[in-house]
């Protein structure tokens, strides 16, 4: 657990009765991606936001690179190095895919309170970003209006917003969803290549790109994490079986 | 493969269509500042000095709108306290000239403040009262957002009204008169065509610190704080000290707005502390065209045209404006500025 970049420790959440997060622990190490798999009502939504800084837990820490950030809000999280992305993309629709991106590489430069220099000609801000779109190989479309955009390109686009930030880890929420076929492909190649540059924690749904991406997966069921392992450890697990995956798709 | 970063010249990513061309939009804004600019001159050596007040009224009226519009426009803060600024700049004039008159301190203790006669004291005074009210009022306020964040903004400005009807030193409701318009060195304030070019000026100023604010990185931020400000804090930038200090920029230009409106008047109550007024603002703003340029000027203009012309004819002037307020809202969603100008580009 030393050299973790990202950790959880002994997690806890209440809603009321009900247990939402159970004493999880997992870390992230570098260039590897760790997948968090489990069905509907897992608790994966609260965790990812203990992790992400929506929501306070009860019990427990997480640590990023080291540093307790478990009282930080979003904001000082990201400025620290936690990339995310989200299940529904969450990007400024009318402006183009550039002035997304760009946004990062100014909070990751410190300097919002500069009131006069032009952004449009501001070199500092635009190679950076379009850096950004070049690893994900979207700079064709860097002035493209984000609502012009498939399903796919939004994706891409939101890591590289959290690429610009030049995250420590990244927390990529079911990236995956809502892609055709060859979308889920290609995002796959470039996470491939990614997760040597920047250990992710993958939340995701598609059992064949968690499978054919994951280094290590963990099994969060009503709360608590009940298998953990890499994918022919997971694959072979009974309780994972009976829990998640079903026989079919063993 | 993914590292297909190549080595570019600096600065060889560009925005498109950063130059600058002169279009439609260009003819219609030229336009609207060249009338508002000529006229009043032209009104002025006729010998018709009502009409140049009448532009000074609109150009102030503008300027206040404008500060409203960064931040219902930019900010995406529906602000219905603003008359409070305005009302609180336009009382900075006031009092300031009735010590000054009297020979008075507006103050003795713990330091002693003299009243004055200098606007440009004046106007320091009233844009930083006007930005430290704000400071408050959206420190709190801005902890809510929607109808709860208009809610608040409305009940400041409300108290401040009511402590201003029941102030008797400076005039109660009664409000409070500036008998001799406030001075600028070498200038003679009380001609009205000089007057006029004061406010035109200070309107000017405004739109140039909006534009210019918007095309930096704090307008980057602002812009994104209204659009998606999950995106923004996910990005590692807190959007509450963003609009916090849009908010309070945006105060302080509707504070120099309305000094520069008691000394046209030469007159200062609490009826533009008033709601009223908040929701003129507002009008001005939505008739306009909301996070427009040019906006609160086209807005301001058609109030008062209004306002003056139609309400000349028949005191129920309001359900006309009531009528082309709705038709705008349902028919032109970018007001009269997206109507003459086209709809705004996103680069």
């Amino acid at each position: 657990m030393s050299d973790a970049v990202l950790s959880l420790h002994h997690l806890h959440k209440r809603f009321g009765a009900l247990h939402a997060t159970n004493d999880v622990s997992l870390d992230l190490r570098p260039g590897e991606i760790h997948a968090l798999i489990g069905p509907n009502g897992a608790g994966k939504s609260t965790l990812i936001g203990q992790i992400a800084g929506n929501i306070r837990p009860d019990e427990g820490s997480v640590h990023l690179a080291g540093t307790a950030i478990t009282s930080m809000s979003v904001a000082q999280r990201a400025r620290l190095g936690l990339g995310r992305s989200f299940q529904v993309s969450s990007l400024a629709e009318p402006l183009s895919v550039m002035r997304n991106v760009m946004m990062s590489v100014q909070a990751l430069q410190g300097h919002s309170f500069r009131f006069f220099k032009r952004v449009s000609r501001d070199a500092a801000l635009l190679e950076p970003a379009y850096q950004a779109l070049e690893h994900m190989q979207l700079s064709h479309r860097a002035w493209t209006p984000v609502f012009e955009l498939s399903h796919g390109e939004r994706r891409q686009v939101e890591v590289a917003c959290a690429l610009a930030l030049k995250p420590r880890a990244l927390l990529l929420d079911e990236p995956m969803a809502g892609l055709g076929p060859e979308g889920s492909a290609k995002l796959t190649e470039l996470l491939e290549v990614l997760k040597r540059e920047v250990p992710i924690l993958l939340i995701e749904h598609d059992m064949e790109a968690v499978f054919r991406l994951a280094d290590r997966i963990s099994v969060l069921v009503s709360g608590s994490v009940i298998a953990h392992g890499d994918s022919h450890t997971i694959k072979q697990d009974p309780r994972v079986r009976e829990a998640y995956l079903g026989d079919s798709n063993a | 493969m993914i590292n297909t970063t190549s080595q570019r010249a600096p600065g060889a990513v560009k925005a498109p269509g950063t130059e600058r061309h002169f279009d439609r939009k260009g003819l219609v804004q030229m336009t609207l500042l060249g009338l508002l600019l000529i006229l009043p001159v032209v009104a002025y050596f006729l010998g018709h000095l009502y009409y140049v007040n009448l532009a000074s009224r609109i150009t102030i009226i503008a300027m206040a709108a404008v500060g409203l519009n960064l931040a219902i426009g930019y900010g995406g803060m529906v602000s219905f306290g603003h008359a409070a600024y305005f009302g609180l700049g336009g009382y900075v004039a006031g009092i300031s000239a009735y010590h000054a008159f009297d020979f008075t301190p507006f103050m003795s203790w713990p330091i002693s403040v003299p009243g004055s006669d200098n606007l440009l004291v004046i106007w320091l005074a009233a844009a930083l009262l006007c930005a430290l009210l704000a400071l408050v009022i959206g420190a709190i306020s801005l902890r809510t957002t929607g109808v709860y964040f208009i809610m608040i903004t409305l009940a400041f400005a409300q108290m401040i009204y009511y402590f201003a009807n029941s102030w008797p030193t400076y005039g109660g409701e009664d409000g409070l008169p500036i008998y001799i318009r406030n001075t600028l060195p070498l200038l003679d304030t009380g001609n009205a065509l000089t007057y006029f070019l004061i406010c035109f000026i200070g309107l000017i100023l405004a739109m140039a610190l909006t534009s210019r604010l918007m095309k930096s990185r704090f307008g980057a931020a602002l812009t994104m704080a209204r659009l998606n400000d999950v995106r923004l804090a996910t990005s590692g930038i807190s959007p509450y000290p963003i609009r916090l200090v849009a908010f309070v920029i945006s105060a302080a230009i509707t504070g120099l707005a309305g000094a520069l409106y008691a000394d046209l008047n030469g007159f200062v109550s609490p009826t533009v502390l008033s709601w009223h007024f908040s929701g003129e603002l507002m009008v001005i703003v939505i008739l306009g065209g909301v996070g427009r340029l040019y906006g609160p000027l086209a807005g301001a203009v058609l109030f008062v045209m209004m306002e003056t012309l139609l309400g000349g004819i028949t005191q129920y002037w309001q359900l006309f404006l009531g009528l082309v307020l709705l038709g705008v809202v349902l028919f032109a969603q970018h007001g009269v500025m997206g109507l003459l100008a086209g709809r705004e580009r996103n680069e």
